[in-house]
């Protein structure tokens, strides 16, 4: 059976700096898989050069089977509408009112009329926990669980295949994370979405993965089922899981 | 010695490249202007916001060179007998010149760096990145509706720019300095050329879309949260009022050569 998305031999480098270093990665349809790793090890490089904002500079990204990475314009949107993300600081649009948001790309893309937009975006609220009431604001006046909330509800509205989650919940207290975390995975479940996140939040891995895999310097060092990762025999994963500041993994810490 | 060569090789290479980023960035947004779809309500919205608000701004400028043209020609002219030049003076150095130049600088001041801000803080918080998961272009969402609107509306607020700049002078001249008004009206008139008007016109949708272009252009690409929005918002209007000048001498040594 074909994977969904599959990553194959993804190198990404910036000047000197090596961000992916020959990375191989397939998601099969219906799976949700967590990237965790430290910061800087290239999880946004990945997810941008899956979307097509970043240009790998070797390697190939397949979705459904087909070659991505030389894609040109109306090919590459087309490709692009069976995706929904949730941006780490959610990227509303601060011009537009919350039901243009939530609808804005079937409206954009698919020329959805305003008024089933309207509809259709209200609808999509009620399933992120947030009521008719909030569909006129504006991002700037909403709360960041709120703005979470919306940009979860713009992700599904157009009932994409594949959603990625960039840090779903980072800033957010405890609690909200864990409404934002049993909201991803009631929805993707609703919607039989592949699902891609990346975060260095554990409660948020455990609770939405399927499998979890961990970067390191540019390479994929452990992956396995959710249930597996506190049994992975990998010093990596256990400093990392258990936030431990001795260990392999060596943080750059620039003293005051 | 080898360290300073370096250092200025350096910055030719950075130079060329920021140079071969911005023709490819206009390259692309020209590309994208006859390439559906169209965005006709945000050229609308857009044209309101860089022609219609700029109106107030652009219209006061250019009262006060029309103003200050009529006094100093006077002054200037006295010697010389020139009272009657007044009038061309001011006519000729609004239209051909002042009124776009004034008008461009004032744009570039005003909406270069609203331009450059707005864009800015959408990419540094991602959503210019948001619009492409959309299925929306961003070249076509945002920059094309803001450069049309900047090459249609220049012209229009030039034309502004030249009625009240010449009534500046008009007023300068006739209620100050005793010039009769219906000669003084003869004279602009006799003075008024029409390929001198069209050459303001023609610099002026140049200037609107130099302005709209590296307000675009700093603004979609700004890095590093609020200081590189500052940056941005900064080099926007000033390389815009560099090139203002510069494609001011260029096309008047084409018109006028």
């Amino acid at each position: 059976m074909t994977a969904k998305i599959a990553i194959k031999d993804l190198y990404k480098s910036f000047g000197r700096k090596k961000v992916l270093q020959g990375l191989n990665l397939e998601i099969g349809q219906g799976e949700s898989v967590v990237v965790i790793g430290g910061s800087g090890t290239g999880k946004s490089v990945l997810l941008k050069c899956i979307l097509g904002l970043l240009k790998p500079d070797s390697g190939e990204i397949f979705v459904d089977g087909q070659p991505t990475t030389r894609m040109g314009g109306s090919e590459r949107a087309h490709m692009l509408a069976k995706f929904g993300m949730l941006f780490q600081g959610a990227a509303l649009f601060d011009s537009l009112p919350v039901w243009q948001n939530v609808s804005f790309g079937l409206i954009q893309g698919q020329g959805m009329k305003l008024a089933e937009a309207k509809k259709l975006a209200i609808d999509t609220l009620s399933k992120v926990g947030l009521g008719a009431d909030v569909a006129d604001l504006y991002p700037a006046e909403l709360s960041g669980g709120m703005q979470k909330r919306v940009g979860l509800a713009r992700a599904i509205a157009s009932k994409p295949e594949i959603i990625f989650f960039d840090e779903p919940t980072t800033g957010l207290d405890p609690i909200m994370s864990d409404v934002i975390n049993q909201l991803i995975a009631e929805r993707v479940r609703d919607l039989g979405a592949t699902a891609l996140s990346i975060t260095h939040d554990m409660a948020s891995a455990r609770k939405i993965a399927d499998r979890i895999v961990m970067l390191y310097q540019g390479k994929i060092i452990w992956q396995g089922k959710t249930a597996e990762i506190d049994h992975s025999g990998n010093a990596f994963v256990d400093q990392f899981i258990h936030g431990r500041a001795e260990g392999p993994i060596q943080m750059e810490v620039r003293a005051s | 010695m080898n360290d300073f060569l370096a250092t200025i090789g350096r910055s030719a290479l950075d130079f060329f490249a920021s140079v071969g980023r911005l023709f490819i960035f206009a390259g692309v947004a020209l590309s994208h202007i006859v390439r559906p779809p169209f965005y006709f309500k945000l050229l609308l919205r857009q044209m309101m916001l860089i022609g219609y608000n700029s109106l107030p701004v652009v219209g006061l400028t250019s009262l006060f060179t029309g103003m200050v043209l009529a006094l100093q020609s006077h002054t200037g002219f006295a010697g010389l007998g020139g009272d009657a030049a007044v009038a061309l003076l001011v006519v000729l150095s609004v239209t051909r010149e002042l009124g776009p130049v004034i008008a461009g600088l004032m744009v570039a001041g005003r909406v270069g760096a609203a331009i450059a801000a707005e864009l800015g803080t959408m990419s540094v918080t991602d959503q210019i990145a948001a619009l492409s998961t959309l299925s929306t272009n961003p070249y076509k969402y945002l920059v094309v509706p803001r450069i049309l609107a900047g090459i249609i509306t220049m012209p229009m607020l030039v034309v502004v720019a030249d009625v009240i700049g010449i009534l500046g002078g008009y007023i300068v001249a006739v209620y100050l300095l005793g010039a009769n008004p219906s000669s003084y009206l003869h004279e602009t008139w006799s003075a008024l050329k029409f390929p001198d008007f069209m050459s303001g016109l023609y610099k002026a949708a140049m200037f609107g879309f130099v302005v709209t272009l590296m307000g675009c252009y700093h603004g979609y690409h700004s890095r590093g949260g609020a200081q590189g929005v500052g940056a941005a918002t900064t080099n926007a209007v000033v390389s815009s009022s560099i090139l203002i000048l510069l494609m001011d001498y260029l096309l008047t040594s084409v018109f006028f050569s």
